[in-house]
């Protein structure tokens, strides 16, 4: 008897909701689990080093991600080993090109006009793919590819949103809505209409470890990535945090048994 | 109330320091010896948070200006640095942002306990005046400091703030954007005006330290109100501050650190804005500019005022009530545990904070959803909120001590503690 009135009420709030729903509203993100939620959660290594892959070789080509280091990639402190080894992160960095600083004749360019290049060593940051704002919008029909490297932290909703942009774009198109000319239709983002194509399809990459790459399993992986390039010290906190936080439970019982002993003949 | 030194220098050199500087002379007679009100509760323990708390700040926010920079082009950089590259600087700007939340929550409960207990009443007057300058200090620096970051809240927050001030350009032409010219150094908010707002944001916890310094003074000359608000009437009443107080204050300062450090560990970006992870773009307004979690009410207030420099004396004219409390309650007792009718407009006023609080939360337009589709808009909320907090102070407080009768106080602070009363 005691469920009814709360039956009747959740059907009264279910028929505003669906009567109020709008589309140019944004849908809430879809429900995920991660290994870095609650407060033992890690990061998957084996899906960081997944995700890695992903955002090399996709989300790259468009977003930067300027505030990671390469030597970032070799672990973030107490209770936080490395995603990959000294050696993989050489060879990781040595891939990429970076801008070189002046040769002995102080030119920034070659014979050609070109930037001078270098391999990359740990110390760089990941390269932009654009060399400024204009040319990431110029090469992305006026829309500017967000930085990655807070991207998690910067979105309402962190992790879930970010997976529900990514596995959300281009989703089939609800009787009608309009989807803006040259944009794709995205349920979870403001307004609906994204500037970003889908970015992954399955097998988009292939991973070395055999796990299937479906379009969930790269957006989980690369999410994850992102997750961890947003707060890469998240393990050292929790580590930390836990000797922190007996201390103080310590701390306080014996400061209650002081209080109490100390008060026990004031009354 | 303090009464006669007790303080007995011991060795020949305190002998001699005594009568030079007695600097142990006044530790021991403040902090040992001050004779303070027995029956104290939990929410007297604020006053030591509130202390440690602003040692935390200090100490966390020296440290951080070590590495941070004040450029609008590098701010941004130079803290994601901090949380990156610096050896645990993650925690000592989680510390820093998380103890300025926790800061509020502790100075929140203290005003509200000082309101609850008639704190502010006579002799305790200057007291209660110097915690409205701290907490209006507190706001300055917070403020201050949260633009630091230069994220997009920060900017944006800085820009809506500074602007308050051009509505004065509705009394003298000219006038307030003038002023708010002078403020930014500059048209528009900028690396002239982050660089001054990071020298006060150094300047004035220093400012607050003092002013504290003045609040436990003006504290320890009619000594400590207490929970039945009536007057120490002898030594049967009081217990030396030490051991009695500094064991009992650090033991809920060990228990409010413990929910501190629970946050900077755990949840560290709960009272932070995501918005505030992406740097500022003077060109991209975000879609809601929101204060942080302690200013909200009143931004619920400026905002329920469609008119913009009535809505800025509203909110303004919200916090200098605060200074007239002590001649706006008409009342003869001070502790609400024996005014009836007060307590409970207390805890309405209470509910009203918080009611106000959520109105500042959510987009300027937004309604609450009735039954049959029918909107509430939230700011007509916010003005009924708006105006009852105005009644509590000019009309509610000085009318329930002439229409009220108060419960039997109490013959003394003894008494009631001393027997298993009632």
């Amino acid at each position: 008897m005691k469920a009814l009135p709360l039956a009747l009420a959740g059907l009264l709030l279910a028929g505003t909701t669906a009567f109020a729903e709008d589309m140019s509203e944004p849908m809430p993100p879809k429900d995920v689990h991660w290994s870095f939620e609650g407060p033992f959660g890690t990061y998957d290594r084996a899906a960081l080093q997944r995700g890695f892959q992903v955002y090399k070789e996709v989300c790259s080509a468009c977003h930067s991600l300027n505030l990671v280091a390469f030597h970032d990639l070799g672990g973030g402190g107490e209770g936080s080993p490395g995603i990959f080894s000294d050696a993989q992160i050489k060879a990781i960095a040595a891939g990429y090109k970076i801008a070189a600083e002046p040769n002995d004749k102080g030119e920034t360019t070659d014979d050609k006009g070109q930037p001078l290049t270098r391999p990359g060593i740990p110390a760089d940051h990941f390269p932009a793919p654009f060399a400024n704002e204009n040319a990431a919008r110029a090469n992305n029909g006026g829309a500017l590819p967000p930085d990655l490297s807070l991207i998690v932290k910067a979105r309402e909703g962190g992790a879930r949103y970010v997976y529900s942009i990514v596995t959300g774009d281009g989703s089939p198109v609800p009787h009608g809505f309009k989807v803006i000319d040259g944009k794709y239709y995205d349920p979870y983002f403001p307004g609906r209409n994204i500037s970003m194509p889908p970015p992954l399809r399955a097998d988009s990459v292939t991973y070395s470890d055999g796990t299937p790459a479906t379009v969930d399993q790269e957006a989980h992986d690369v999410v994850t990535f992102l997750a961890w390039a947003s707060e890469p010290k998240m393990e050292e906190r929790k580590h930390i945090g836990l000797g922190v936080m007996a201390f103080m439970v310590l701390l306080s019982g014996l400061l209650f048994l002081s209080y109490r002993r100390v008060w026990k003949d004031a009354h | 109330m303090s009464g006669p030194s007790t303080y007995v220098p011991k060795s020949g050199f305190s002998r001699w320091m005594d009568s030079r500087l007695p600097l142990a002379r006044f530790a021991h007679d403040t902090m040992l010896t001050f004779p303070t009100p027995r029956n104290l509760n939990i929410w007297y323990a604020f006053g030591a948070i509130l202390t440690v708390m602003l040692g935390i700040q200090i100490v966390t926010g020296v440290v951080l200006a070590m590495h941070y920079v004040a450029n609008a082009n590098l701010a941004f950089d130079s803290v994601e640095g901090i949380m990156r590259d610096i050896n645990y600087g993650w925690l000592i700007r989680y510390m820093h942002a998380n103890g300025a939340s926790f800061f509020f929550i502790a100075v929140y409960i203290h005003m509200f306990r000082g309101l609850y207990y008639g704190s502010y009443k006579a002799p305790r007057e200057v007291l209660w005046i110097l915690g409205v300058i701290l907490y209006l200090l507190m706001v300055a620096t917070a403020f201050f400091g949260y633009v630091l970051p230069w994220g997009q809240m920060s900017f944006w927050g800085a820009t809506v703030i500074t602007n308050f001030f051009s509505a004065l350009d509705q009394i003298v032409p000219h006038m307030g954007s003038s002023i708010a010219t002078w403020l930014w150094g500059g048209y528009a908010v900028g690396d002239p005006t982050l660089n001054r707002f990071f020298s006060l944001h150094y300047l004035l916890p220093f400012v607050i330290a003092g002013v504290v310094g003045l609040h436990i003074w003006a504290l320890h000359v009619p000594g400590n109100n207490n929970p039945l608000g009536i007057d120490v009437k002898g030594p049967q009443d009081t217990v030396p501050f030490h051991p009695y107080y500094t064991v009992k204050d650090g033991f809920y300062v060990a228990l409010f650190l413990l929910v501190y450090v629970g946050f900077v560990f755990y949840a560290p970006n709960f009272f932070g804005n995501p918005d505030n992870y992406t740097p500022a773009n003077p060109v991209v307004t975000p879609p809601d500019i929101v204060p942080e979690w302690y200013l909200l009410p009143f931004y619920a207030m400026l905002r329920s005022v469609p008119q913009k420099l009535l809505g800025v004396l509203v909110m303004a004219g919200s916090l200098v009530t605060l200074v007239f409390v002590p001649w706006l309650d008409t009342s003869k007792v001070r502790s609400s545990r024996f005014r009836p009718l007060m307590k409970q407009f207390f805890w309405l006023f209470v509910v009203d904070c918080v009611i106000l609080g959520y109105c500042g939360s959510q987009g300027a337009d937004a309604s609450l959803e009735m039954m049959h589709g029918m909107q509430l808009p939230l700011v007509w909320i916010a003005r009924l909120g708006t105006a009852f907090y105005f009644a509590f102070f000019w009309l509610i407080m000085p009318l329930l001590g002439l229409i009220e009768t108060p419960k039997p106080l109490p013959a003394s602070i003894a008494q009631p503690v001393l027997s298993p009363a009632e």
